[in-house]
């Protein structure tokens, strides 16, 4: 059997012609989309379980990995037919925000080659961005999703978490990890966001709550509807002039759509991306000292076994996963933990709570996705400060477990995408479709396409 | 950079011990310097009195343990959990001898 669907062939075209520019798929399917059934191309996230196939997170570490079983959420697209096109491009281990730190190259930005797609979903992003497909699922820990949506051009959502599944996901920080979709509309974003969701027994996180027909939020009526905007992510300084801009132009959007807006403070956003790069690499380091060398991946013999320990991992991490790690270690180890980790936690409950008291307001938050829009490759890779501080503004939603979708909301000077971000409460994703699918369905900024 | 070192090296060895990796001169300094950095960024949390709020290790509020019935159900095969192995004897992983 051949599969005929003409939007898988101008997929494989497209593929062909454009991934050895861009880098975004790095392995793909073995057994050829063509023999698969279904009418929907999807592409995976590398740090996605699939079955047999490979799954690297594009770390040498796991090179050769073929999970013995499927992830929940490719179980889900296997049943409801949608195509496995291969597994893309990503940070190594998700540790990034420009997709520079994969073994297998950086992935380039469709709108401009010589920048960063965003990380670390970015391969995933770009790959919808170049429409080499039409859908993908990315993963988000403290924007992974979100912020390269926004620095592509695309839409992406990081679901409540509990929401989806993590069964199958490599983990890297499992209080914040969430799987979501990166589509080219908000229509797919709700789709595909109802086939992934759902309570799974297999993941203890899950949440046991009842799953809406999002494409039912699928209206472009928004009157009425209050939209909290927090002081905190507009600073005087720190916002990129044309981000600032467009964020001005989107909030004039939403008024003429007769939504109200309401300033809302969250008084301890300044303090989010400390917060989380302890509690962050503290769970990553912990999540990694299963690569040993004994059950899959790379092995480096030596004549005792800790040595046999720290030569595979030493050769099979890179620099920016060996920082998280000991960054990690550091702040769980003895005579530090009360220091770090656990004042850490506290202060997760002051921004988890600023949440909680600013939505009594209002019914969604509207900010910047990223403080500028894409940047070059190389750019900030020698400062890793500034590079964990481009995530200021997606983080926070992470740490306090609540709903986000990134959205196209204009483009730069020198023509690069930039994106709006909307957070909701626990579970109302549909809110965020709703206020998404308005806004695009009244602006054009969507329709544009990379030159490519 | 201010000239108080949060972390020396001493430190990120015995933390690069404890997390099972070797590095050379060059990435001692490298590290020691980039983490005393992030560590000097990170201190601005001593700004915050959080002595009467209690901590968050995880986000969903009403979470309770799960439980399952036991019964028995299907597992890998030996086959599917060793095929991945670096090194396999018969039904096991192979690793360096441990005992002396």
């Amino acid at each position: 059997m051949v599969n005929s669907c003409a939007v898988l062939h101008s997929c494989l075209e497209r593929i062909e012609r454009l991934n050895s520019k861009i880098n975004a798929f790095v392995h793909f399917e073995k057994e050829n989309p063509l023999g698969q059934k279904g009418t929907r191309p999807i592409a995976i996230k590398d740090n996605i379980s699939v079955k047999d196939e490979l799954t690297t997170c594009a770390s040498k570490i796991l090179e050769g990995y073929r999970p013995p079983y499927d992830a929940t959420v490719i179980k889900k697209l296997k049943e409801k037919g949608y195509i496995l096109m291969g597994k893309t491009n990503m940070d190594e281990f998700a540790f990034g925000s420009s997709c520079e730190t994969s073994c297998y190259g950086p992935v380039r930005n469709p709108w401009d080659l010589k920048r960063i797609p965003g990380g670390s979903s970015g391969g995933s992003a770009a790959a919808v961005a170049a429409d080499l497909v039409p859908m993908a699922l990315g993963s988000d820990t403290g924007g992974s999703i979100r912020q390269p949506a926004a620095l592509s051009g695309v839409v992406g959502m990081k679901p409540t978490y509990g929401r989806v599944s993590r069964y199958g996901l490599i983990a890297f920080a499992s209080s914040l990890d969430q799987i979501g979709p990166i589509t080219s509309n908000v229509a797919d974003c709700a789709e595909l966001l109802g086939v992934i969701s759902g309570y799974d027994g297999l993941d203890s996180t899950s949440a046991d709550i009842p799953v809406p027909d999002y494409t039912k939020a699928l209206v472009k009526n928004i009157k009425g509807m209050k939209i909290g905007v927090p002081k905190e992510y507009f600073p005087e300084d720190g916002l990129d002039k044309d981000v600032k801009e467009a964020l001005l132009e989107a909030k004039n959007i939403f008024k003429g759509l007769e939504a109200s807006l309401v300033e809302i403070s969250l008084p301890h956003t300044k303090y989010a991306v400390s917060c989380y790069y302890i509690i962050a690499p503290a769970e990553a380091s912990s999540n990694l000292a299963r690569y040993d060398g004994v059950q899959y991946g790379l092995r480096e013999e030596a004549v005792r076994m800790v040595d046999m320990y720290a030569k595979t991992r030493t050769a099979g991490f890179g620099e920016e996963a060996k920082r998280r790690i000991l960054l990690g270690t550091y702040a769980l180890s003895s005579g530090y933990y009360e220091a770090y980790y656990l004042k850490a936690m506290r202060v997760r409950t002051m921004i988890k709570n600023d949440f909680s008291e600013a939505f009594k307001s209002c019914d969604v938050i509207l900010t910047p996705t990223s403080p500028t829009p894409a940047f070059k490759i190389g750019e900030r890779a020698d400062d890793p400060l500034k590079m964990y501080l481009s995530d200021i503004f997606t983080i926070p939603a992470n740490l306090a477990g609540i709903p986000g979708i990134s959205i196209p909301c204009g483009f730069s000077g020198n023509n690069l995408p930039i994106g709006l971000q909307l957070l909701g409460k626990p579970f109302e994703e549909e809110t965020l479709i709703r206020l998404a699918y308005a806004f695009e369905q009244n602006t054009e900024f969507h329709k544009r396409k990379p030159n490519l | 950079m201010s000239d108080k070192k949060i972390i020396d090296k001493d430190t990120v060895l015995r933390v690069a011990r404890l997390s099972r990796l070797i590095l050379s001169d060059k990435e001692l300094s490298q590290y020691s310097g980039q983490l005393g950095a992030i560590l000097e960024y990170i201190d601005q949390l001593n700004e915050i009195d959080t002595r009467n709020t209690p901590p968050t290790s995880h986000p969903l509020s009403n979470l309770k343990n799960v439980f399952r019935e036991d019964r028995v159900k299907g597992s890998l095969s030996p086959a599917d959990v060793l095929r991945n192995a670096p090194r396999k004897k018969e039904n096991f992983f192979s690793v360096p001898r441990v005992i002396e």
